[in-house]
């Protein structure tokens, strides 16, 4: 497929051309933390990041998503009944999105896009949308995505993979949209052979750097239920707070809530981010609550990534090792302790 | 493909209430475009979330059968914001309807094969919906004997009155109807808990299948009753409540271990939910 190679100064101009004719998304830097936004012009475009806070799947996942709307005056022949909102149609480009975050895209898909239902916003959102993927040369200490599946220059979930090389930026086309994107792009040179090994490098070397604080093969066999019902789990969720701000940092958490919203005689069906860690997420309408305790919704966060995800569809775990939920618990649970106790309980002491 | 979370309008043609507690009300709802009606194609065992312009959405069990045409039947217990609105409903408002939702009895499976069906309180309303589609003529030589353990607190705490009663004079159900205790002097049925009404009856386990429905302690104790009479826990069939928003496999919050409860469920035999966490 086609690679072409940008030096830095001509970056923003093949930013500011893909500008004319998309919506192009970015890591921006705001006070002390970076975010993906809407670029206004090319040299908001910030690279010198690691990674975002705030994983990018509000892309595809507005934390609140506006999805109906609805009369409700009295007069109006259409009261009550609901109304579709327009769907994401603009074309967007992801420009520097992590390869870890975009695999989060991937796993995430299997939970909206099914046989049976096709969450229709998911997937307006990603079909309007390509990712340029910017490798991680330096991967942070917290990072495990090479324990996970996944790796600091994981191409499966992108369209192009950037790699920092001297003086500019190799771009790899990896699929056909990909590919489309890069074509006749005057900022451009074709990259050479030379620089294709240079990135290849790079790639073999900062993989070597990723830890692998754990192997998940072992989970594979065990029964849920004898995970379900192992010992440490009491351990795991002793300090746990349930603040849930690994749930809302996390790339993978897609788990939401919808609500009615009413000013005056209009109201609006949303969806937004719920998470597993509130004691509401399950409370039945008669008062009963399958997990009413702490434990319980301790256990159901790492349960889902690293067992029932991956036995559901074969596929996982739903976790890609960006580590933020390491780097930002308040007190310090640290889900590579918490895989590398399930997976130690799976193999037979010997 | 049509978008899983958009209700199709529908309006309240009548509502009754069910119960002396006035807490649990039959609504019978129209659709306001025939071929939605069309489109919601359902069986027995399946359910639907009532949408509410302005308040939220509930799942409930479909409590009509498929072979009654022109409305579809639905029995809310009021208990929280939602459902306390639709109570104060009219006939004549209008409403949504997105389903129908999740799968429903093994009825290709239960061909050929006497059932037994045990239901307690409220939780009735599927079991409506399955015993109007079994004595339906097109469906009734399907199956053998049909046997019912219906039981409530009291009398006036029964569902579909009039139905029982009718149900009772038939040759092709056999009708246990029961109540926890009663001071009704005119009333002629049995009176016990379910399983112990269960145990007294002694329904035939031979070449049978049960659907037991209710409250978490009568299952509890209905359970080893039919063990007792020689049901294996592949032909014991529940169905499963959960907090639940989308209805389709998507939010997140209705899992038991790996299965969607609205999705993958809510039907499950005893020998699958063996194989899940205890978390329900």
């Amino acid at each position: 497929m086609l690679k072409i190679f940008v030096s830095k100064d001509n970056l923003p101009r093949l930013v500011d051309r893909l500008m004319a004719d998309n919506q192009v998304l970015g890591p921006v830097r705001e006070g002390e933390a970076y975010r993906f936004r809407a670029l206004k012009e090319a040299r908001d475009l910030d690279l010198n990041f690691q990674n975002t806070r705030l994983s990018p799947k509000d892309l595809m996942h507005p934390q609140t998503d506006p999805l109906f709307a609805y009369s409700l005056r009295k007069d109006d022949p259409e009261a009550g009944i609901l109304k579709e909102l327009p769907r994401q149609t603009a074309q967007r480009v992801v420009l520097g999105i992590r390869p870890c975050d975009a695999k989060a895209f991937q796993l995430v898909d299997v939970n909206f896009v099914t046989d049976t239902y096709r969450d229709p916003w998911w997937e307006a959102r990603r079909n309007a949308t390509v990712l340029v993927g910017l490798g991680c040369t330096q991967p942070c200490s917290t990072c495990f995505c090479t324990a996970v599946g996944t790796g600091p220059f994981d191409s499966s979930a992108l369209d192009v993979l950037m790699t920092e090389v001297e003086g500019g930026y190799l771009l790899a086309a990896v699929t056909e949209k990909g590919e489309a994107l890069l074509q006749d792009a005057p900022e451009a040179q074709s990259a050479t052979g030379e620089m294709a090994e240079a990135a290849e490098k790079i790639a073999l070397e900062a993989a070597k750097k990723v830890a692998k604080p754990f192997v998940i093969d072992p989970l594979k066999d065990k029964p849920q239920t004898e995970l379900f019902g192992a010992e440490f789990w009491e351990e795991v969720q002793f300090a746990c707070i349930n603040c849930g701000t690994c749930t809302y940092l996390c790339p993978t958490c897609w788990c939401f809530d919808i609500q009615d919203e009413v000013q005056g005689d209009r109201g609006v069906r949303l969806r937004l981010w719920d998470a597993c860690m509130f004691p509401l997420f399950t409370l039945h309408g008669s008062g009963h609550n399958p997990r009413s305790q702490k434990l319980q919704r301790v256990r159901q966060r790492f349960m889902h990534k690293f067992k029932y995800y991956v036995d559901k569809y074969g596929d996982g775990p739903a976790c890609v090792g960006c580590g933020r939920c390491v780097q930002y618990c308040p007190v310090n649970i640290d889900i590579r302790r918490v895989v590398a106790m399930m997976s130690a309980s799976c193999v037979c002491p010997t | 493909m049509k978008n899983p979370y958009l209700p199709y309008p529908v309006r309240i043609q009548e509502i009754i209430t069910e119960t002396e507690d006035r807490n649990l009300k039959t609504f019978k709802l129209v659709f306001l475009n025939p071929k939605d009606e069309e489109a919601f194609s359902y069986i027995p065992g399946q359910f639907a979330e009532l949408s509410v312009a302005g308040q939220g959405e509930v799942p409930i069990g479909i409590a009509s059968s498929p072979t009654e045409k022109g409305f579809i039947m639905f029995t809310v217990n009021r208990v929280g914001k939602v459902t306390t609105h639709l109570h104060n409903m009219k006939p004549g408002d209008v409403m949504g309807v997105r389903g129908p939702l999740g799968n429903w009895y093994p009825w290709e499976e239960m061909k050929g094969k006497n059932v037994v069906i045990i239901g307690g309180g409220f939780a009735f309303t599927t079991l409506r919906s399955s015993i109007v589609w079994m004595l339906d003529p097109a469906h009734r030589g399907d199956y053998g004997d049909i046997t019912v353990v219906y039981g409530a607190r009291n009398p006036g705490m029964l569902l579909y009155k009039d139905e029982l009663v009718a149900w009772e004079k038939r040759d092709d159900i056999t009708m246990h109807l029961t109540v926890d205790g009663t001071d009704d002097p005119d009333w002629k049925y049995n009176v016990g808990f379910v399983p112990a009404i269960t145990q007294e009856k002694a329904p035939s386990s031979e070449n049978a299948y049960a659907i037991v429905c209710g409250p978490p302690i009568m299952i509890k104790f209905t359970l080893p009753v039919l063990a007792d009479l020689g049901f294996p826990p592949e032909r014991i069939i529940t169905s499963l409540e959960m907090r639940m928003k989308c209805g389709i496999g998507m939010c997140g919050r209705c899992n038991i271990g790996t299965e969607y409860v609205c999705k993958d469920g809510p039907v499950f035999t005893m020998e699958k939910l063996g194989r899940l966490p205890n978390e329900y």
